[in-house]
């Protein structure tokens, strides 16, 4: 089998523990508006490869990862689930920990042949980096396209499993730093057993000369990047409401 | 002789005690420090006052042009000038190039013309006896080389495919054991040196009587670092008794040194650890604080930073700046196993906080997996704040120059005392190439240089023909290269023979023959381009291949690809077997290194348009870095093409610089891991980041 892969970053040190291979996948059903990867929207593009020649890359270089790992990240990896879950369970056959970058917005929980194949990932899956991209699933779809009901419904899912997970959130001025929707999304993933970090992110407009050379209008025109100072002001608000949550519920 | 001197007292005993060898010393005494940098102590008020004072005179020789002053009268030698003060009563250590500091010294034993425009580029003149009598009556290193230089030497010379060649100026890369003076005093070395002399073959040829004239101006050299050190009021013919008197004589080792020579890297060894000694010794006893010991290592390192020489703008647009190459190598791991972080390791960096970053002296780290976790963090911390650390690869060079030996320059690696080496400058690999193109003519002036080989007269380029032309060519130029080296390297030696520097050696010294490399990666994606896409050339009306049409995609060197890497690596084993087969000076070691950190500019410059589509005077990526903008996986991938390269191919080192955004080797300066910290266990909430997450790993 193989996979459509937008490329391969050898020295990741942001998306995961310790010095990862990033694998970017290519294709995504999101389109959120502030994505700096629009060149990973499109299906059936990008290069084909096995599990196998990316593991090969992977070994070649094992000296660097020994305390990280693979992550994938995409686009939306889950959309090539079944290429996927070979890869990681290859991955895991050698004895590498596995992260996967993802919206969750493929989560269908009425699909029985979905959720079993769900299930067989998970087993070769060491942390999920799950990226919440808004609280009120109005805003959501407003955002990105889609509501956020099978997302936040994924979040639970990963809670059952007892699947480490790092939630991630994006702080675009005047759309995700809303304070009440802040607390909400602390209050929600303060209530996550399997909650092990939170990583805020500021938007910043990078990505913008890629929708230039795609010939797509850029959504965010007149968005500022946010500042270090904002970002920290929102992580803030999140982590409150995490910390008082999971007191209250776990006592701690 | 045996004999334990007063000052050893409290020092464990070994081999050390009987001859002169300072690993032995270390090795018998060194004292791992495991802990962090919480003992580090900040400057005091002299060391503050003394750095401002340096920044005004910094100051006033950046206004007047970048030389505050020269000497043009006095010629340099070790006892050539009074002391030189900054403030003498806030001093712990002393000592400069001439009499007082930012004063640059006429150093002309190199080659006259050079000390002289060194001079007259910066507005001064040098004293026309002077001119004359090393004109006239006293020949330079630079004038033998050119009475020996044969037409082809100069040619290679003048197109650039042989640059940098140390012919007019000092050779340096030479490292005295500087650590000598402070442990046994001059009266032991010189003593040593006698022995040396008496036990000379006494049959007169060539090879004894050099050595025994040597052996003499060693001695001679040893007895001026005495009377230079006794001007300033120290009696350096005994071993030093404390840290302080270790730190001053082992500068003024090294301020003989530079005193006598303008080489074009003049480096310190391996200090650290072997200083450390002496403060454990003097904190157990009471001798000296913490604050105190850290004052003498801050004052130490403001007078290495000071070091100037008289340089020419060409000089300095070769090697990009005005540097000195004060390297010092830290850490690293011993033989035995322990590794050889001390505390006087984390004193030396800390300089870079009590006095700010700076780029002399060099402070390199040899770089161990095994190195103590604290120290790991400490250079990584230092590394972030100041930008001025070099890190190099203790476990690949410990395996050839065991646990003492320290770099020279910025990859070159020796035994401290026991190895040297014959600096070599580069040839330029990617001309070379573009001569087998051009059958030997040079692509830039359409000179003849090279053999009159069959040029390449087809449309496209031919993988295989043009292999078998380079390296036909590439033997050419190495027999030429080490040919103008052996010219250059036994004038050196008769006309500015290095007599500290060699006095702090064994008699008995391994010399390496550097040579280097320049244009590795433009001629690896050359090679590629012409082997998997379609290189068109473009000639001129003398039938001259002037530039080059690349059709199509090729695998880039900087990718971890084996199709291009593979070409990098055969290409650095071709051309070193190739200087392999020719004779080098006497019996040194041929070896080559991929450096060209600084002036791969100046090589891009003097080098036409290249088959991967590199354009005329295009700069080169510097040392064996892929080039820019052409290794697009990320860092890990570009790092182990690099890696590929045979170091037992090229020995004197590999270098890749680095560059790379704070954010993108992690969060909050830190790659992460963990868990979050909701307890707050690692004082995450009083001290917020963006990444909330216990940092655990170990």
């Amino acid at each position: 089998m193989t996979g459509y892969i937008h490329s391969v970053e050898s020295f990741g040190t942001v998306d995961g523990p310790g010095i990862r291979m990033v694998i970017f996948f290519q294709g995504c059903p999101m389109r959120c508006k502030y994505c700096h990867n629009p060149d990973t929207w499109a299906y059936g593009k990008g290069t084909q490869m096995t599990a196998d020649e990316l593991l090969e890359q992977y070994d070649k270089n094992k000296e660097f990862y020994s305390n990280g790992g693979i992550t994938v990240t995409g686009g939306e990896p889950l959309v090539q689930i079944d290429f996927l879950t070979e890869l990681l369970e290859k991955a895991k056959k050698r004895d590498i920990h596995t992260c996967i970058d993802t919206s969750g917005v493929t989560f269908n929980p009425d699909s029985v042949q979905g959720m079993e194949k769900l299930d067989r990932l998970m087993e070769f899956t060491d942390l999920i980096m799950l990226d919440l991209k808004h609280f009120d699933s109005g805003e959501h779809k407003e955002l990105t396209g889609h509501g956020n009901e099978n997302i936040l419904a994924f979040a639970s899912y990963l809670e059952k499993k007892r699947k480490p997970v790092w939630i991630r959130h994006v702080v675009v001025p005047g759309i995700t730093d809303n304070i009440s929707h802040l607390e909400k999304l602390g209050g929600f993933i303060g209530g996550l057993s399997n909650l092990k970090a939170l990583d805020v992110l500021g938007y910043h407009t990078l990505g913008v000369n890629k929708y230039k050379e795609l010939g797509i209008p850029y959504p965010l025109e007149n968005v500022p990047q946010a500042s270090a100072d904002e970002v920290m002001k929102a992580k803030k608000v999140i982590y409150d409401s995490l910390i008082k949550t999971r007191k209250e519920k776990f006592g701690k | 002789m045996t004999r334990f001197f007063d000052e050893w007292e409290g020092f464990e005993k070994g081999t050390w005690v009987n001859e002169i060898n300072v690993r032995s010393f270390i090795r018998h005494n060194l004292k791992p420090y495991d802990g962090d940098e919480a003992f580090l102590e900040k400057p005091t008020q002299d060391t503050i006052d003394l750095w401002n004072q340096v920044m005004e005179l910094s100051k006033e020789e950046i206004a007047k042009g970048g030389v505050l002053d020269m000497d043009t009268k006095v010629i340099s030698t070790i006892t050539s000038h009074a002391p030189g003060y900054l403030n003498k009563d806030k001093e712990k250590i002393v000592g400069f190039q001439t009499d007082k500091p930012f004063k640059r010294s006429l150093q002309p034993y190199g080659g006259i013309r050079m000390a002289e425009k060194a001079c007259l580029d910066n507005g001064y003149k040098v004293d026309p006896e002077i001119s004359e009598f090393f004109t006239v009556h006293r020949k330079t290193h630079n004038a033998g080389v050119f009475d020996v230089y044969t037409p082809e030497m100069r040619a290679c010379r003048s197109s650039h495919i042989i640059t940098g060649l140390p012919d007019a100026y000092g050779r340096g890369r030479i490292i005295g054991d500087y650590r000598r003076v402070a442990l046994y005093g001059v009266d032991r070395l010189i003593e040593d040196k006698l022995e040396q002399k008496e036990t000379t073959r006494s049959a007169m040829y060539s090879e004894v009587i050099r050595e025994r004239e040597e052996l003499a101006e060693q001695i001679r050299a040893l007895k001026q670092l005495k009377e230079m050190a006794m001007s300033y009021g120290y009696d350096i013919s005994r071993p030093a008794r404390n840290t302080q008197e270790a730190i001053q004589w082992l500068y003024f080792g090294y301020l003989g040194a530079v005193k006598e020579q303008n080489g074009a890297a003049m480096s310190l060894g391996r200090t650290s650890t072997f200083l450390d000694i002496y403060s454990e010794r003097d904190l157990k006893n009471g001798v000296f604080t913490e604050q105190q010991i850290q004052e003498f290592v801050d004052h130490f390192i403001m007078k290495l930073r000071l070091v100037k020489f008289a340089r020419t703008p060409e000089y300095n647009a070769l090697f990009s700046g005005d540097p000195q190459w004060v390297t010092e190598s830290i850490g690293g791991i011993a033989v035995d196993g322990r590794h050889m972080v001390t505390k006087m390791s984390y004193r030396y960096l800390h300089t870079l906080t009590n006095l700010g970053p700076a780029p002399e002296p060099n402070l390199t780290v040899l770089w161990s997996d095994k190195l103590p976790m604290n120290f790991k963090r400490y250079c990584a911390k230092t590394s972030i704040e100041t930008s001025s650390v070099q890190y190099e690869n203790d476990n690949l060079m410990r395996f050839t120059h065991g646990d003492d030996y320290a770099i020279a320059c910025c990859v070159s690696s020796m035994r401290v005392g026991k190895e040297m080496q014959f600096f070599g400058a580069r040839a330029n690999l990617a001309k070379c190439l573009l001569y087998a193109i051009n059958g030997g003519r040079d692509e830039i002036t359409g000179q003849q240089v090279g053999p009159e080989f069959t040029p390449i007269t087809s449309e496209y380029l031919d993988y295989d023909e043009v292999m078998k032309k380079y390296d036909a060519m590439m033997r050419w130029l190495a027999e030429v290269y080490v040919n103008t080296l052996n010219v250059i390297h036994y004038m050196h030696d008769k006309y500015c023979y290095e007599k500290l520097q060699m006095a702090l050696h064994d008699k008995r010294v391994t010399r390496w023959f550097a040579t280097g490399i320049a244009g590795l990666s433009v001629v690896a994606d050359s090679l590629s381009a012409i082997k998997y896409a379609k290189v068109k050339v473009i000639r001129d009306e003398t039938g001259l291949a002037v530039d080059y049409q690349v059709e199509g995609d090729f695998p880039k060197y900087g990718n971890d690809d084996d199709r291009v890497d593979e070409i990098a690596c055969k290409i650095v084993h071709a051309f070193m077997e190739h200087v392999r087969k020719n004779h080098t000076y006497r019996n040194s070691i041929p070896t080559t290194s991929i450096l060209t950190i600084t002036s791969n500019v100046v090589y891009g410059k003097a080098t036409g348009s290249t088959p991967d589509g590199r354009k005329r005077g295009e700069a080169f990526a510097p040392g064996a870095n892929p080039m820019h903008r052409r290794d697009t996986k990320g860092a890990v991938a570009s790092l182990a093409s690099v890696s590929k390269l045979p170091f037992k191919d090229a020995q004197d080192g590999i270098s890749n610089t680095f560059s790379i955004i704070p954010g993108a080797l992690g969060k909050d300066d830190r790659i992460f891991t963990g868990d979050i910290d909701v307890d707050c266990v690692g004082g995450a909430c009083s001290n917020p980041t963006l990444f909330e997450g216990l940092d655990t790993d170990e």
